[in-house]
């Protein structure tokens, strides 16, 4: 054995102690640590002991599998040390109170103009509708149309077909899948969400006309109130989102293309993963309650205003039961 | 405050991060044929778990049909409702799930040997995570994933849409077992082969089983004949005598 050969014995053997324990440190605890300062010097001392034997392997070995398993055991020991501490629920409650109120304002006008793309569509499918009812073939399938030609709503009869429950999630799944594709068609430019905003107002506009064609308006009206704020609400934020996205490839500013889309991303992902969640709320009334002919107007009236107050609060201003101001953006 | 800092991509397509303490890692990046081997073990994953479940659960419902009568609701549409509903959330929740759980992996990136890593080369965050997968709708159109495929041939980092929303990388996962910094140990302490013929053996016999029989035969006998040491007899199995003759060159445990 020559002399570097024993060298590196003598290193292998002295470092392989202390390489032993960083892993077994690394490992994830069952239990909360006793003395989690202890700990983190440990770590802190062990992850500069890694960073001197890499750099030495790299000088020494080259490409060697030793700085192989050196080089990830840096950065396993990288990732504990400089990973955000694990706070699911606090940090749940700051993107509720603190950044969602935040980047509601500061995206206000992508969700003005996301409001104003659906208000128009409607009422242009209402006109369109009321102008040529023949064109409601385009928003709904014969099926529905046959009803309405029968004087019954499409909707009627959906506690005949299944449980409330069952309803519930169906109807949230759809819903959520709407929501996601409004937001994420606006990678292309916005286009795709202008779509998805446009063709959803198009045919909320239309079946209105077409019911109130039949004298049906008032009890479409009366099923979509309860879920219909909620829903709309954040398939229209959605749909703000998706024009924000698209704004940031159109006019990225002073960043790079990729920065300014990346940000966005980053951004509108929070507003997206703290609005969606309503949807589950929306999807159990239109399960239990829209449907259900025992429910009188009024309890449909509070309950839709309710639930859309309670939404646009906790989104415009954050958790009422949680102290501390945001700033305003 | 410091922005951390951004990823660059050398030659043959790494991941080359500088650590906050000046020490430089890099990370082989993932490309098209990788990234397309872990989707298509994940697709029949998922396939056959939500396959497993409309099978299972529509043979008991049919049970409860001979031995119940028909409920007040329209029992085809609850039942169809109760088969497919949590078959579609095993399908479409899985990559989600799968990868906040098992740290940027599924089971078929840890089959494809890949995961994923934001820049940093760090597991990523639930909402990066999130973010990538609610953009699959994207890269999923239209239906055959055409647009992740081209974001993934014409990006530098050979990423899709959504990694490229969420600033996420799909990297080779270079972990080295437990096993063979035993064994790379013990050569080292006791081996008179060379730093770099230590590291060669200790990698033939990791990739042992990956290689094709022609291959493990030809690279098995190059390393012998560099080494100096005879080739094994003639046999029945002569992949089996080849990896016999480099077993025997580790030291004994």
């Amino acid at each position: 054995m020559d002399t570097s050969q024993q060298a590196l014995t003598h290193w292998l053997t002295a470092r392989k102690v202390h390489w032993d324990a960083l892993e077994a440190q690394l490992k994830p605890q069952q239990s909360p640590s006793e003395q989690p300062l202890a700990e983190a010097r440990e770590l802190l001392v062990g992850y500069r002991g890694v960073m001197n034997d890499l750099s030495l392997a790299r000088r020494l070995q080259g490409t060697a599998l030793i700085t192989r398993y050196l080089e990830n055991l840096f950065l396993k020991t990288h990732e504990e040390l400089y990973r955000p501490a694990p706070h699911f629920w606090g940090r749940l409650g700051d993107l509720y109170h603190i950044d969602v109120p935040l980047l509601m304002r500061r995206m206000q006008r992508a969700l003005y103009a996301s409001l104003a793309v659906f208000v128009v569509a409607l009422l242009v499918g209402w006109v369109l509708v009321s102008a040529y009812p023949e064109l409601i073939n385009l928003f709904a399938s014969p099926a529905m149309i046959r009803e309405v030609h029968a004087g019954r709503l499409w909707t009627d009869g959906l506690l005949n077909v299944a449980p409330s429950s069952l309803l519930s999630v169906g109807i949230a799944a759809n819903n959520i899948s709407v929501t996601l594709l409004s937001f994420g068609l606006g990678v292309f430019y916005g286009v795709g969400t202008l779509y998805m905003i446009g063709i959803n107002g198009l045919m909320l506009g239309g079946a209105f006309a077409f019911a109130a064609s039949y004298g049906l308006d008032g009890r479409l009206f009366a099923f979509i109130i309860g879920h219909g704020v909620v829903e709309l609400s954040v398939i229209i934020i959605a749909g703000g989102l998706g024009l924000q996205l698209g704004e940031a490839l159109i006019r990225p500013g002073t960043r790079s293309r990729l920065q300014a889309f990346q940000a966005t991303c980053t951004d509108t992902g929070k507003v997206l993963l703290a609005a969606t969640p309503f949807l589950l709320v929306a999807g159990i009334i239109e399960g239990f309650v829209s449907p259900n002919p025992l429910f009188g107007m009024m309890p449909r009236v509070l309950m839709g205003l309710g639930s859309g107050t309670l939404f646009w609060l906790v989104m415009l201003y954050g958790l009422p039961w949680r102290r501390g101001k945001f700033v305003r953006g | 405050m410091q922005q951390p800092p951004k990823p660059q991509a050398g030659l043959f397509n790494r991941l080359e991060v500088q650590s906050p303490d000046a020490l430089d890692y890099q990370l082989d990046i993932a490309g098209l044929g990788a990234r397309s081997h872990a989707f298509i073990i994940d697709l029949h994953i998922r396939f056959l778990l939500a396959l497993t479940w409309v099978l299972l659960v529509s043979g008991g419902i049919s049970l409860l049909d001979q031995l119940h009568s028909l409920p007040r609701y329209g029992w085809m549409s609850s039942r169809q409702l109760i088969v497919l509903l949590p078959a579609f959330c095993l399908y479409f929740l899985y990559h989600p799930v799968l990868e906040v759980l098992m740290a940027g992996r599924t089971p078929g990136k840890r089959m494809a040997g890949v995961r994923l890593v934001n820049h940093l080369g760090h597991t990523p965050s639930i909402g990066a995570i999130l973010l990538r997968n609610v953009l699959r709708m994207v890269d999923a159109l239209p239906g055959i994933y055409l647009v992740g495929l081209l974001a993934v041939a014409f990006t530098r980092d050979k990423v899709r849409i959504g990694d490229l929303a969420a600033d996420l990388v799909l990297v080779y996962d270079n972990r080295l077992p437990a096993k063979t910094l035993e064994q790379m140990t013990r050569l080292a302490l006791s081996s008179d082969l060379s730093g770099d013929d230590q590291a060669l053996l200790l990698d033939l016999l990791k990739r042992w089983d990956g290689l094709s029989v022609e291959v493990r035969i030809r690279f098995a006998g190059q390393f012998l004949a560099r080494i100096g040491q005879p080739m094994p007899p003639p046999d029945a199995k002569p992949d089996l005598a080849f990896k016999k003759a480099l077993e025997k060159l580790l030291p004994p445990s």
